[in-house]
């Protein structure tokens, strides 16, 4: 099977503090896969290694092939990347902000002209083009990023809560976007806190205190639980991985969640 | 590590440009600030003492003593004009600081002039709280007695018929070279290319960079291909024109504005004002580092402004300064270019007295240089 994403045994700490404890996934190539977990499980820790920002303390990972530790050049030329923060620049226009990531994704001349197009198109951006993007709403700058973000065609989308504070039609708006880029072959890591979001993913990853507890296509982790809902089962992670952790004495009482 | 890709750093560079262009606080900074500046400190920080106000007492009210009023205006150092009465009204004057001298010309002063053996007295009295100005009155009325005696001894001697040699026995020759007027503006107008040059490069550098890291757009960017030296050389370039523009600017408004023409090399003084603006650079990229908003990056340049004005030789001069606040001011590239813009501004020297100068600007330009870009990298990563 061809893995888009291999690692193993993952570990990052900052000083005393270890905010990833050892993840180990496997994700075949042309997947849509779900990172859920409350704040602060690492989430965001664990994706930016996987980026080839962070450098990993322990394990190994492969992105697309290549090692995270020694190939981040080549990870960060393939991979598509858009943060839970609105990350663009405000007071250019929607072109300026497009031609700045066509440079620097090394995209020049006819080449950049025709990616530009494409992904205007495709995003639905053509009558935006010339707008600042700081007079755009909430989702269209959403869309914007991810045009930013698709424009050098990666093989590999990775979005950190890309629709945290969205108003919920442009939410459904980005997932079909989501979906059918998908659908064209495009491997998706997306991190969120809603649970239909995650539902629509192939493959779900729980992520808890560092860990990656529960790996596996929504259906099946359902049913293995024996829940309902993601919600149920969410919780129920949640609450079983809290009482076995003596860190988490303070969580029964309300604590960090 | 890949190679170096023009792609990647020319589309850094516009997108640097369209920033400046839409920022215009930055704009104006980068304009308005060196031309205010330079009108403000040319006209403001003038320590040259002249016309001062002047109150004369003259209870003589003769020839004499109004051709001696008369010979205080021309020295150009005091404007003796109100005319009062009594110790009283002098007071309220000095007091009230709308006199800084006064001058007190006793009843018996014509008299005593056109006695064949007389000593007239004058009393001059001087506000000295600012020592400066107070310095400047007693020298010229101190200079204006000794010739005004000289004068009134030859016409005596002449008068009793003594063959009185017109050559006096001491001759003390003074010439002031390099800024033969004395003007403080012929001093500090050249000084002022780099102490603006300082604070507009280093304040808008740490900015530009500050800003992506507060707005979360360089997380964004950390995960392009994009490598540190394209971004840095791309965001830094932009200030580099900018501080070319500044630079004209101020040698524009100097030279036409100020009439204060450099009599030394254009072209070295340009070269050198290069190498200062890379140490500058470094500075606020530096800033940059250290500050996580624009507030702190702000406060961090102010902290750098202040004593590089006292310390860096632009107002006081160094010679006189204790050992421990000298050392201190060796530690600011200002330092240095001020010698060099000095040196090339108003003596109009070259390379040859200026190489040591030269020489610790380069180094500290590739010290800071090499710290700022490490420290930018591992930001980054």
């Amino acid at each position: 099977m061809n893995l888009a994403i291999d690692c193993q045994g993952l570990v990052k700490r900052f000083g005393s503090y270890t905010a990833v404890r050892g993840v180990s996934f496997q994700l075949p190539a042309g997947a849509i896969m779900g990172f859920v977990g409350p704040n602060g499980a690492g989430k965001t820790t664990l994706i930016r290694m996987l980026c080839g920002v962070l450098v990993p303390t322990e394990g190994k990972a492969t992105v697309l092939g290549y090692n995270v530790l020694t190939q981040s050049e080549e990870i960060k030329q393939r991979i598509g990347y858009m943060s839970q923060k609105f990350s663009l620049y405000d007071d250019l226009t929607v072109k300026e902000n497009l031609d700045f990531y066509a440079g620097v994704y090394s995209l020049h001349g006819k080449t950049a002209q025709e990616q530009k197009a494409r992904v205007i198109e495709r995003i639905g951006l053509t009558e935006r083009t010339t707008q600042l993007v700081s007079a755009l709403s909430g989702g269209w700058k959403q869309r914007v990023a991810l045009a930013c973000a698709l424009l050098h065609s990666p093989q590999l989308l990775i979005l950190d809560e890309p629709t945290a504070g969205v108003d919920p039609v442009s939410r459904r708006i980005f997932l079909d976007l989501i979906h059918q880029l998908a659908k064209e072959g495009i491997t998706i890591l997306v991190s969120t806190h809603y649970m239909d979001e995650a539902a629509t993913c192939d493959y779900l990853g729980f992520v808890f205190y560092g860990r990656l507890i529960a790996f596996g296509s929504p259906d099946e982790m359902r049913e293995k639980e024996a829940k309902d809902s993601l919600d149920d089962l969410f919780i129920y992670y949640v609450e079983n991985e809290a009482l076995d952790d003596p860190r988490n004495q303070a969580f029964k009482k309300g604590g960090r969640g | 590590m890949g190679r170096f890709s023009w792609v990647r750093f020319l589309a850094v560079l516009r997108k640097e440009f369209l920033h400046i262009r839409r920022d215009r606080a930055s704009l104006i900074m980068a304009i308005a600030m060196p031309i205010g500046m330079l009108l403000l400190f040319g006209y403001a920080v003038n320590t040259d003492v002249d016309h001062l106000p002047t109150v004369v007492w003259d209870q003589s009210q003769t020839a004499d003593s109004r051709e001696f009023i008369a010979s205080m205006r021309s020295t150009q150092y005091l404007n003796p004009d109100e005319f009062i009465q009594g110790y009283r009204q002098i007071e309220g004057y000095l007091d009230s600081g709308k006199a800084r001298v006064a001058v007190i010309i006793p009843p018996d002063f014509g008299k005593e002039l056109q006695k064949d053996n007389g000593q007239a007295d004058v009393q001059i009295l001087v506000d000295g709280s600012d020592p400066t100005v107070a310095r400047a009155a007693m020298s010229a009325v101190q200079m204006l007695g000794l010739n005004k005696s000289l004068e009134i001894q030859g016409v005596r001697l002449a008068a009793r018929g003594t063959v009185a040699g017109t050559s006096m026995p001491l001759n003390v020759e003074t010439r002031v070279w390099y800024n033969p007027d004395m003007k403080s503006m012929v001093f500090n107008i050249p000084a002022l290319i780099g102490l603006i040059l300082q604070n507009v490069i280093a304040m808008l550098t740490s900015f530009s960079i500050v800003r992506e890291k507060e707005r979360g757009t360089m997380e964004q960017v950390v995960v392009t291909p994009i490598r540190s030296l394209e971004l840095l050389l791309g965001k830094l370039l932009p200030f580099v024109f900018i501080g070319f523009v500044s630079l004209t600017l101020i040698l524009a408004t100097g030279i036409f504005w100020f009439g204060v023409i450099p009599s030394g090399s254009i072209p070295l003084l340009v070269l050198l004002s290069t190498i200062f603006l890379f140490t500058i650079l470094a500075i606020g990229l530096l800033i940059s580092s250290v500050a996580r908003t624009q507030l702190q990056a702000m406060q961090m340049t102010f902290i750098l402004i202040l004593p590089s004005i006292l310390l860096s030789g632009f107002i006081f001069p160094r010679e006189t300064m204790p050992t421990f606040l000298k050392i201190l001011g060796g530690l600011f590239p200002l330092t240095y270019f001020l010698e060099i813009v000095r040196g090339i501004f108003l003596k109009g020297v070259g390379m040859e007295y200026l190489w040591q100068d030269t020489l610790i600007l380069c180094a500290f330009a590739f010290i800071l240089v090499g710290i700022a870009a490490k420290k930018f990298k591992k930001n980054l990563d």
